[in-house]
């Protein structure tokens, strides 16, 4: 179970004056239950790569496949596509419409064919995954505060059971809490259900803390595909491209040039505080 | 008396039936006092739903209090009068930036405000020089909004508020759309404005990084100030900030922890360079005399 991209191209306005390149020979491999993180700046093409995943968008050359089908052949159904590959855009709780909670989640299911039963049956079953209990599902899904309008809008994905989940920017307006909360559900997701996930995200901290793999869009690129660590090593690059690594990296090479001899490719707080604690043990060892 | 005042502010929303009887009512704000002295850099933080953009919304009279008084500028915000000269005292600028420009050309929209207030044209263009430059968005000039990142149309979106000349801005999560890159572009922006043309500026967002370098901090919830004071004393409560659903920087963090290891560093570190200072100092004790040590044992051991 994979999606496999292969020199991938889009052209927007192609043949016309205003052609524009916004994905350039992208080819990767996005393998079953990963939790994968997409950065790039505002315009690097991130958008155009995830609505490629799902048949959204057709590239202009390259192939697509799905299990080792190409989404482009002939008798492939892009209905079966979209209902395995689920995509949560930006904002997603703009897109709810329903009178109530329950409603709107059952309207993927709904559009689905699937019986009246199994459709109330997935509505809850998703409801429940995102932490929202049965004293919301008769509310007007404009009630409910931004979290929780997000978590809804994200079961309304999940109740049609995707087997590949992408979230554009899930936690962008959200308070702290809010954000550790969402992401932390989709963690349980990937772990229990064996959900892959794409995170697309502008937090370098969240990524960091999250994903077990990093793809780095800039220009309608690739240009970084590794594990969280390898890529933040590359930080000044990153930089260069209108990205960042989280801020304990920039401490730690800080710290390091300042004479304090510390490990440098800590990317999250705990690491970074037994990376310090370590440096200081081994300091009183010597000592002994 | 500042130039933002609020007494006992409270914001209800009430929500009616078809009958336009009153179903439900719902505190937003609830008895706020503040005094904001002008020329400060001051945040408003609070999880989602705390109240911070109800009462920003009260500081350019776009919200009237349903009790209570707020006066901006010395005015009172009730006094229909005094509505004009109170937006032009406060301006605001919203979290998306598409929804705030209006022009098809960069010059255009930075001068639709003060158009709008019967500015003559001269001093209109004059102004309109001044504010793009002061967020350096003047090579843009003659661009279309919808082409620039979102970072730059949130600077324009800056510029065409600061054309108004108001003394004091109101950014209701200014950064939440956008990468980091645009993110450390308008608070530069901000923080510039503040420092060097002296406007008040009042920053929410939920960015804990942004508000290190304010004058004060208002953490709110439930509609009611929870706390109040310079970032120091706030992000010194580690605890109870992440009991109102909050963070704080990553740095702060890192400090908080060591420190409960035993480590002797400041209570408040918000900063990379304080920090480093402080850890290599404590390094540079130790090995000091480590090494110190080593040189008495004699060579045997100078391993």
């Amino acid at each position: 179970m994979a999606i496999t991209l292969e020199h991938v191209e889009y052209k927007y306005n192609e043949g016309t004056p205003m052609e524009t390149e916004a994905l350039n020979d992208v080819s990767l491999e996005i393998r079953d239950g990963e939790f994968i993180g997409l950065i790039g700046h505002t315009g690097s093409g991130k958008s155009t790569l995830i609505q490629h995943l799902n048949g959204l968008m057709r590239a202009t050359s390259g192939d697509i496949r799905y299990n080792g089908e190409s989404i482009y052949g002939e008798g492939f159904s892009m209905k079966d596509l979209r209902s395995r590959v689920g995509l949560v855009f930006q904002y997603p709780e703009h897109q709810l419409f329903e009178i109530d909670v329950f409603t709107d989640v059952c309207f993927g299911p709904k559009n689905q064919g699937l019986s009246k039963e199994e459709i109330e049956r997935r509505a809850k079953e998703a409801l429940t995954l995102v932490g929202i209990d049965e004293s919301y599902y008769k509310k007007s899904p404009f009630e409910l505060s931004g979290g929780e309008k997000r978590r809804v809008a994200i079961a309304g994905v999940l109740a049609m059971k995707p087997e590949v989940l992408i979230l554009d920017e899930p936690t962008a307006g959200l308070d702290p809490r809010g954000r550790d909360e969402i992401l932390g559900q989709l963690v349980r997701l990937h772990d229990e259900q064996g959900l892959t996930v794409i995170l697309v995200s502008h937090s370098m901290e969240d990524v960091a803390k999250y994903v077990d793999r990093i793809m780095v869009m800039d220009h309608g690129c690739l240009v970084f595909d590794d594990t969280p660590r390898a890529v933040f090593a590359h930080y000044r690059e990153l930089e260069k491209i209108g990205l960042a690594a989280p801020q304990v990296t920039y401490i730690a090479h800080a710290l390091k040039e300042a004479g304090f001899p510390v490990r440098t490719d800590v990317i999250t707080v705990a690491e970074a505080e037994e990376a310090i604690l370590c440096t200081l043990a081994m300091d009183k060892e010597r000592e002994n | 008396m500042g130039i933002i005042k609020a007494k006992n502010l409270i914001y209800n929303y009430i929500k009616r039936d078809e009958e336009e009887k009153v179903e439900e009512v719902s505190e937003a704000v609830r008895d706020v006092s503040l005094d904001i002295e002008e020329g400060q850099f001051v945040a408003v933080l609070g999880h989602n739903g705390s109240g911070k953009s109800t009462l920003a919304k009260h500081m350019n009279a776009l919200l009237l209090p349903s009790e209570g008084t707020i006066w901006i500028g010395g005015k009172d915000t009730k006094d229909d009068d005094a509505l004009w000269e109170i937006r032009q005292t406060a301006g605001m600028v919203f979290q998306n930036p598409d929804n705030q420009i209006i022009a098809s050309v960069v010059e255009e929209d930075v001068g639709f405000g003060p158009e709008n207030m019967g500015v003559p044209t001269d001093e209109i263009w004059q102004r309109v020089d001044e504010c793009l430059k002061a967020v350096g968005m003047t090579a843009y000039r003659k661009s279309s909004p919808n082409r620039l990142s979102g970072g730059q149309k949130q600077r324009v979106a800056i510029a065409g508020v600061m054309a108004m000349e108001p003394k004091c801005i109101v950014l209701d999560e200014p950064t939440a759309m956008l990468d980091p890159n645009g993110r450390k572009e308008v608070i530069r922006t901000v923080r510039e404005l503040n420092q060097k043309k002296g406007i008040t500026v009042i920053l929410i967002t939920h960015y804990m990084e942004e508000v290190i370098h304010a004058d004060r901090i208002y953490v709110m919830d439930e509609g009611e100030i929870a706390m109040e004071g310079t970032p120091q004393e706030i992000f010194s409560r580690v605890e109870k900030l992440k009991s109102l659903r909050l963070d704080v920087p990553q740095v702060t963090e890192l400090a908080y922890e060591l420190r409960k290891k035993g480590l002797s560093l400041s209570p408040c570190i918000l900063d990379i360079e304080t920090f480093v200072a402080e850890l290599t100092d404590i390094w540079k004790k130790r090995t000091g005399s480590s090494t110190a040590k080593a040189a008495a044992a004699g060579p045997a051991s100078a391993e």
